[in-house]
């Protein structure tokens, strides 16, 4: 089992979650969170440019069974990236390995309660 | 006193058409009670434009709160401008072109009326301001029926060409002394503060853009769930408020008139709220806020005409009724599956088509006896009738011209936001900020 954390942008957040759910997906979580990588935008105040420190990024984690890493990853990655060859915002995904998953409501652990 | 109210509103719009001799320069005196009141339902009118940016605000997603607000705030900017500079005129001045508007040069970004006071005894500045307001609002509803989905740019040059092409002549229609509404069967068609003018012809062109615009991306699969109802339970209340300037201030005077308005409207609205709230209990098994504030709006729309000519007893059906059609109007548009994002026809519509016709069985007898005494032989199914003709006219109208101005306005400017813009949201899209700003450590 694999946790698969995916920082992406606020606007393409119906763009991933509709492929996701297309490529059968649907168990997910989503959080606002702020942050600071490589990207810098521009907002504007009463005519002035301002420059947020932490920007707002959509944070979306889904917990998988080994054999749906890939097909989340490519589905996250097709469908977060804007312009043909992505451009420096469209954010990052990590994967890390996922020791136990429990459903509360019946106890059951492992692959089957994902 | 239904006499006086009427000789107080014919000899305010005989001032319209240049009777001149009537003006303050020569005596009429200011009559400073019904000035203060005017002044204050003037104020009271203008309270509802933010009430309605929080009504609507609250209901959309997050990614649009300041872009739907932002489309009754710059109502308020570009429909003032135009009042001033043409709007009054067309209004209320002489029949022009065949009656479809007036005009009358000196209300041309109202140079001649620096110093008029009205014959009601009010200066004819407090007079145009206040119907400004009205003027405001009323394209400001329409922004319901597409929220969340069409470009700042095309809405504003909407509402500019739409206030001028049809709110203007409609106004004139049915307010001006030489409309053709206002002189039509007995005693006029019955529209006391905007039932046609305003919620209809509002209604109908929300209905009709939203219709040619097609839905929002995702409608009505995806659940489309209010970021903020706070905010609109809050705006709702400041409708309700400002609303008794909206049809207590349309008595265009302070006295029984008014008083009869005001609690017309305040029947209206609560047995209105009441209604919804049970309905939906029963249907639904809950009594929800948005329903409470749905019944508010339903009962305060369908009062709008009527409040002038019913009794509380009268009010409080038409709130009743009102609710219950609004009601069944918005299951009948969750079938028919168009998307008219935030009710504008089904409440405003419906609502105000509604208290337009119902109101007729509510009139109180001493207007039906001024009604026989004029004409002879007055029913209220000639009443009715009248009242049929002129919801039909507005309906009509208001579709029509919407129509024709949305297909041109689209051939400039695109009207529907891109898919991109629409995904984005319109905060970021069109006004480059971000509406809760708390949400994210920033």
């Amino acid at each position: 089992m694999k946790l698969i954390t995916a920082i992406i942008r606020e606007v393409q957040l119906d763009k991933v979650r509709e492929a996701l759910i297309e490529a059968d997906i649907k168990r997910i979580t989503v959080s606002r969170v702020s942050g600071h990588g490589q990207q810098r935008i521009e907002e504007m105040y009463r005519g002035q440019i301002i420059v947020p420190d932490l920007i707002p990024k959509i944070k979306i984690e889904i917990a998988v069974n080994d054999a749906f890493v890939d097909i989340t990853v490519d589905t996250i990655l097709r469908a977060a990236r804007t312009n043909e060859n992505g451009s420096v915002g469209d954010g990052k995904i990590f994967i890390s390995p996922l020791e136990e998953c429990i459903r509360i409501r019946t106890g059951e652990r492992g692959g089957t309660a994902i | 006193m239904k006499k006086r109210w009427k000789r107080i509103l014919l000899s305010l719009t005989f001032l319209f058409v240049g009777f001149t001799g009537l003006y303050a320069s020569d005596g009429v005196k200011i009559d400073t009670g019904a000035t203060a009141w005017m002044l204050t339902s003037t104020a009271l009118v203008l309270l509802m434009v933010p009430g309605l940016a929080m009504f609507y605000g609250g209901l959309v997603r997050s990614k649009n709160v300041l872009g739907t607000i932002m489309h009754s705030f710059v109502a308020m900017g570009i429909i003032s401008v135009i009042w001033v500079i043409v709007g009054y005129s067309m209004s209320f001045g002489k029949n022009v072109l065949g009656g479809w508007f007036g005009w009358n040069p000196d209300y041309f970004f109202l140079k001649g009326i620096d110093t008029k006071v009205m014959d009601a005894g009010i200066p004819e500045y407090v007079f145009s301001m206040f119907q400004g307001k009205f003027a405001i609002i009323t394209p400001a509803l329409i922004a319901g029926a597409f929220a969340e989905r069409v470009s700042f740019k095309a809405y504003c040059f909407f509402i500019a060409i739409w206030s001028i092409l049809v709110y203007n002549p409609l106004c004139h229609w049915v307010w001006a002394s030489d409309g053709f509404l206002f002189n039509l069967g007995a005693r006029g068609a019955i529209d006391f503060a905007g039932g046609t003018v305003v919620h209809i012809s509002a209604g109908v062109s929300g209905l009709v853009a939203a219709i040619y615009l097609g839905s929002r991306r995702g409608y009505p699969y995806q659940v489309i769930r209010p970021n903020n109802l706070v905010i609109t339970m809050l705006g709702a209340g400041l409708l309700w408020v400002g609303w008794f300037g909206f049809n207590a201030g349309s008595s265009v005077s302070s006295g029984l008139s008014t008083a009869q308005a005001l609690t017309a409207t305040q029947a209206a609205a609560a047995s209105g709220a009441l209604a919804w709230v049970i309905i939906e209990s029963f249907h639904q098994g809950k009594a929800t806020a948005l329903g409470f504030a749905s019944g508010i709006l339903a009962g305060l729309v369908a009062v709008t005409p009527a409040a002038g000519v019913v009794q509380p007893y009268g009010a409080m059906t038409l709130g009743i009724a009102a609710s219950i059609i609004c009601y069944m109007a918005i299951q009948v548009k969750n079938k028919l599956g168009y998307d008219d994002s935030l009710d504008a026809f089904g409440i405003h519509g419906v609502g105000g088509i509604s208290g337009a016709l119902l109101l007729t069985f509510f009139i109180r007898p001493s207007w039906m006896q001024e009604a026989v005494a004029a004409k002879g032989v007055w029913t209220i199914w000639n009443q009715l009738a009248v009242q049929a003709l002129a919801v039909g006219i507005a309906i009509s109208y208001a579709a029509i011209m919407t129509f024709i101005i949305i297909v041109v306005l689209n051939k400039f400017v695109k009207f529907k936001a891109t898919e991109d813009d629409e995904m984005a949201g319109l905060d970021r899209a069109y006004h480059g900020e971000r509406g809760y700003g708390m949400l994210n450590p920033s």
